[in-house]
């Protein structure tokens, strides 16, 4: 099985590349591929606590909960969490924080990097 | 170390209208403490196409009009550290932009320069990468 690292820097609202990314996790994942998902930039919302369900909205949340919990590693990037005022307290449990380096040092061993940079 | 493994970063946003131009920079810049993760080296290039040349024309004044460090600022430590840096020659041209406005990391003793080369030889570069960043 291979590993596959995806790296989104889409905004959570006003965007469906997140709910993407997630739906893409749960296939690779549901397939015993290994992913990690890095979220950077306005992207890094996801790792937020305590989000609430709007049918207006997609939410992926919900989803990314079942995949932590079949493994699926998250890493949400510090400066850009701390730049929007997002504390350690205020993230969904599981979700790690790092720098970008992380995310580099696992793109470098995947077998397959998905990087949506751009909104 | 090991492995060498190439990250090519494509920045197509011009500066200070979004934030991805400076994500860019600043992932590719990251690339040298990798080494604290893992034994390989992340070996970046970045390269500049579209509207994304605009963040390589010098004496930006980011800190004066919105308080906050130049992308000129991360592409001269960039060049100092010695990344390849790619600018797209049709794209400078279409805005009228002399090479002699780009970008110079001299006064900081870098030896690399940016390098204005045909588009193609921008997509020559990404196939020779392991994997593509486009910011």
């Amino acid at each position: 099985m291979g590993m596959l690292s995806i790296g989104v820097f889409s905004s959570l609202v006003g965007s469906m590349d997140l709910d993407f990314a997630v739906r893409l996790a749960r296939a690779a994942i549901n397939k015993g591929h290994t992913v990690n998902l890095w979220l950077s930039g306005n992207a890094t919302a996801l790792s937020k606590d305590k989000q609430k369900e709007f049918k207006d909205y997609s939410f992926p949340d919900k989803t990314l909960r079942e995949l932590i919990g079949k493994g699926l590693t998250v890493v949400s990037c510090e400066a850009c969490n701390q730049s929007r005022g997002i504390q350690k307290e205020d993230m969904t449990e599981g979700i790690n924080r790092a720098s970008m380096d992380l995310y580099l040092a696992k793109a470098a061993q995947s077998d397959r990097v998905l990087h949506i940079g751009v909104e | 170390m090991g492995l060498k493994n190439k990250i090519m970063f494509v920045v197509q946003r011009p500066p200070y209208k979004s934030e991805d131009p400076k994500l860019a920079l600043t992932h590719a810049l990251s690339s040298g403490v990798t080494s604290i993760h893992i034994d390989e080296e992340v070996v970046p290039t970045v390269a500049f196409i579209g509207d994304g040349i605009l963040n390589c024309v010098r004496d930006q004044k980011s800190m004066e009009a919105y308080g906050i460090i130049s992308n000129e600022r991360h592409i001269k430590n960039m060049l100092a550290t010695d990344t390849k840096t790619l600018v797209c020659k049709e794209d400078i041209e279409r805005l009228g932009i002399k090479e002699e406005r780009l970008i110079d990391a001299s006064d900081m003793g870098a030896d690399m320069t940016i390098k204005v080369v045909p588009f193609n030889e921008i997509l020559k570069e990404m196939e020779e990468n392991d994997h593509l960043m486009f910011f």
